[in-house]
């Protein structure tokens, strides 16, 4: 075994699983009997996604569920009594009542983003939350999850794109779950492996089994210490399958049976115990224990939703505005002078690296993406171009001293700066 | 104190709140380096750095995805739409995420939205736009729309420090024609306050941006006919000053209302509905209107110049309603 976790964190990782299985376990039973408001949608068999990509955050760290990442939210501190309230529109929930599902959030103690249904609009969101905790010198990273089906959105594209350009501290797990609703992948997107979008936008992606969730763990602690270092964005795209239909009322009757059955194989839970039990992390004394603990807190906050009570009507009115009744303060983890004039004043004119046509107009100049699965940017082949071209002309592989030029983007900030210091990453 | 342009006023106001506040940011395609295509950003990049100066791919929706994001971390966020027109990218960012956040979930979402809007300058269909009412119709938002540059400047300012997402509109045809003497200490002006720009006892002309001063000439015009008109300018269109249209109506009991926005669900529909809520037994007149087409902005002058109100329009309807 060459985890890097502790045999407490792996009993840990097992517990949010569990914990997320039962609690939907639970509201499915609360849905037949009527206790359930609106809809309510499964994570059955993806589990280990949310519950292992989140597990790779620091409390610092901000993530934004979608509504099947119930494991994250548990994760990152909310309790079932959150889940089950907001699901029965009680007013002892998250948002009294005014919004469904995992659309809660927090913003001083969980730094969770609450989400929306227009699926993709938290790309933009999470990349800007990844861009103020940079500026404001707080080293966090942010990570949001998106469906095969949510990565056609233009929302996807635009938000990756920035996020990308802007080299933001920001995580995406894209959930490649096999079906948006009932149409499956292949009749969405006409590549094999979601993560080849991320080439697209030039940053570094990798694929993992969504099933596994130690490898969901590795793969996004990997990718939070790039973001931290200063090398994000990070896609991952985690293969995985819904294993009910896109919510309750769907029998899903368009998946083939042989499909599921493909899948309960690699149930992740079940995958999870097994590795646990070889190698020899629990015994079943230990599993009993968690198990107990879930069935209690789960006793406990079911019955708490229930007996709670429904929001008084007049609610519906308040809270359409802030009138000062939050106040808004910035956490600086930097001093504020730094991006004050005259620190932040710089001279405002662009560089150029490139100047766009085939050949390597400056030699030695180069741009290279840390972290990715061995894809050949265009940077890197202008690179290799450019170390082609200089050990043909002068015989020496040395490359030649790329020419500084005011760039229009300040020395403090490091995002801009590898703009101007032509300097290769880190691998 | 030399007088200064509405875009001068705008830019000024951008420049001091940066200045008194680090947590002000500013985000949009082509603002930096090149200072916005109207140049209302101009030298912002030069003071206060390519941290707070963002010069943004063309993509509004990641513009204002990001700027709703970075406010969950209280920074105060203003996000350019090179033309208001490609606010229709991003609606959906507005209107369901930014707008909806507070409600939702007790997240507030200072951030200011603001672009040049409004036609009378040959932009065509795509450049010309006043699509303020898409938003008006939207809980959640604030609407801003001045015509001076008093106004712009200290409305900006309120913007830039209220908790809410506001929506701040330019309209480009006043951004170098009009002129005047602002006061160079640190003002701002309420949100939500119309202003009277002209007293009057016979009717109102409530107008707001470019057409109240359609509204003042028209105004001018027909005090020579012996119709003395009150001019009230809305300044704030979400939320409505309620009181201050009603408080009008009821001293002079004649209403028409002027608006460049197209005709059908136009600001003046819902005035109307407010007026008859609250003054119907003091109206001696029907509520009038003169507004734009319900069409596209066309683009060829003479298309242009019929599609939009003027002050021959605006002096028809009022002496229309004068005779009641």
């Amino acid at each position: 075994m060459s985890s890097r976790l502790t045999h407490e964190q792996h009993l840990e990782l097992y517990y949010y699983m569990q914990l997320n299985r039962q609690l939907e376990d639970r509201m499915v039973r609360l849905f037949r009997q009527n206790k359930i408001v609106g809809g309510l949608y499964s994570s059955l068999g993806q589990e280990g996604i949310s519950v292992g990509s989140a597990y790779a955050l620091e409390p610092r760290d901000w993530l934004a569920p979608m509504i099947r990442n119930i494991g994250g939210l548990l994760v990152k501190g909310f309790k079932p009594r959150d889940i089950f309230t907001q699901h029965m529109a009680k007013y002892t929930s998250p948002t009294l009542g005014k919004d469904a599902t995992s659309h809660f959030g927090d913003l001083k103690v969980h730094h969770t983003v609450a989400p929306i249904s227009m699926l993709g609009d938290l790309i933009p969101v999470m990349t800007g939350v990844a861009m103020a905790g940079r500026y404001l010198g707080q080293n966090i990273v942010t990570l949001t999850w998106i469906g095969d089906g949510g990565s056609s959105t233009g929302a996807f594209h635009e938000g990756l794109n920035f996020a990308a350009t802007q080299r933001a501290p920001f995580v995406l797990i894209v959930e490649n779950n096999q079906w948006a609703y009932s149409t499956p992948v292949s009749r969405q997107v006409p590549v094999k492996n979601l993560a080849d979008r991320g080439r697209a936008y030039g940053i570094a992606t990798k694929i993992v089994d969504g099933n596994d969730v130690m490898a969901v763990y590795t793969a996004t602690k990997d990718a939070v210490d790039e973001c931290r270092a200063g090398n994000g964005p990070v896609l991952i795209e985690a293969k995985t399958m819904r294993m009910q239909g896109h919510a309750q009322h769907d029998p899903a009757d368009y998946v083939p049976k042989e499909m599921f059955e493909h899948w309960k194989a690699r149930d992740p839970i079940a995958r999870y115990e097994k590795y646990l039990t070889e190698n020899e992390i629990w015994d079943g004394k230990k599993k009993a224990e968690i198990h107990a603990r879930i069935e209690r807190e789960l006793d406990e906050d079911q019955k708490f939703a229930e007996e709670s009570p429904l929001p008084p009507p007049e609610l519906a009115e308040q809270g359409v505005y802030c009138d000062g009744c939050h106040q808004i303060e910035a956490d600086w983890q930097r001093p504020k002078e730094e991006v004050m004039p005259p620190k932040a004043s710089i001279e405002a004119a662009w560089t150029v690296k490139s100047f766009g046509g085939l050949e390597p107009e400056i030699p030695g100049s180069k741009e290279v993406a840390a972290f990715d699965n061995g894809a050949k940017t265009p940077a890197r082949a202008v690179e290799e171009r450019a170390a082609e071209l200089v050990s043909k002309s002068d015989g020496s592989k040395a490359p030649a001293q790329a020419p500084r030029v005011p760039f229009g983007r300040g020395p403090k900030d490091k995002s801009f700066a590898r703009s101007a210091q032509h300097k290769p990453r880190k691998r | 104190m030399p007088a200064v342009t509405m875009l001068e006023g705008i830019r000024q106001a951008l420049f001091e709140e940066m200045d008194r506040d680090p947590a002000v940011v500013a985000l949009g395609e082509d603002i930096g380096v090149f200072g916005g295509a109207f140049k209302v950003t101009e030298g912002l990049l030069a003071r206060f750095g390519p941290e707070r100066v963002i010069d943004t791919p063309i993509s509004e929706t990641a513009i204002v995805g990001a700027a709703c994001g970075m406010s969950f971390l209280g920074l105060r966020p203003v996000c350019e739409m090179q033309f208001i027109d490609f606010i229709a990218c991003c609606f959906n960012q507005v209107t369901n995420f930014a707008a909806k956040s507070h409600y939702r979930w007790g997240a507030p979402v200072p951030l200011v939205l603001r672009g040049p809007s409004g036609g009378g300058v040959h932009g065509g269909p795509f450049h010309s736009a006043n699509p303020e009412m898409y938003f008006v119709h939207t809980p959640g938002l604030k609407v801003v729309y001045p015509s001076t540059a008093y106004d712009a400047k200290g409305l900006l300012k309120s913007a830039i420090r209220d908790n809410n997402p506001v929506l701040f509109f330019e309209h480009k045809f006043l951004y170098r024609r009009i002129k005047e003497e602002i006061p160079s200490d640190d003002f701002t002006v309420p949100i939500g306050k119309a202003a009277v720009r002209r007293e009057g006892s016979d009717l109102t002309i409530l107008s707001y941006a470019a057409m109240a001063h359609t509204s003042l000439e028209a105004a001018e015009q027909l005090s020579t006919e012996g119709i003395d008109a009150e001019v009230i300018d809305l300044r704030t269109l979400l939320p409505l000053d309620r009181d201050a249209i009603l408080a009008s109506v009821k001293k002079t009991n004649k209403l028409l209302i002027v608006h460049e926005d197209t005709r059908t669900a136009g600001i003046a529909g819902e005035i109307a509905a407010i007026v008859c809520e609250g003054a119907f037994e003091d109206l001696d007149g029907p509520i009038l209107r003169v507004t734009a087409l319900d069409t596209p902005v066309p683009y060829s002058p003479p298309l242009e110049h019929r599609f939009l109100p003027n002050t021959e329009k605006v002096v028809a309807a009022a002496r229309e309603l004068a005779k009641y």
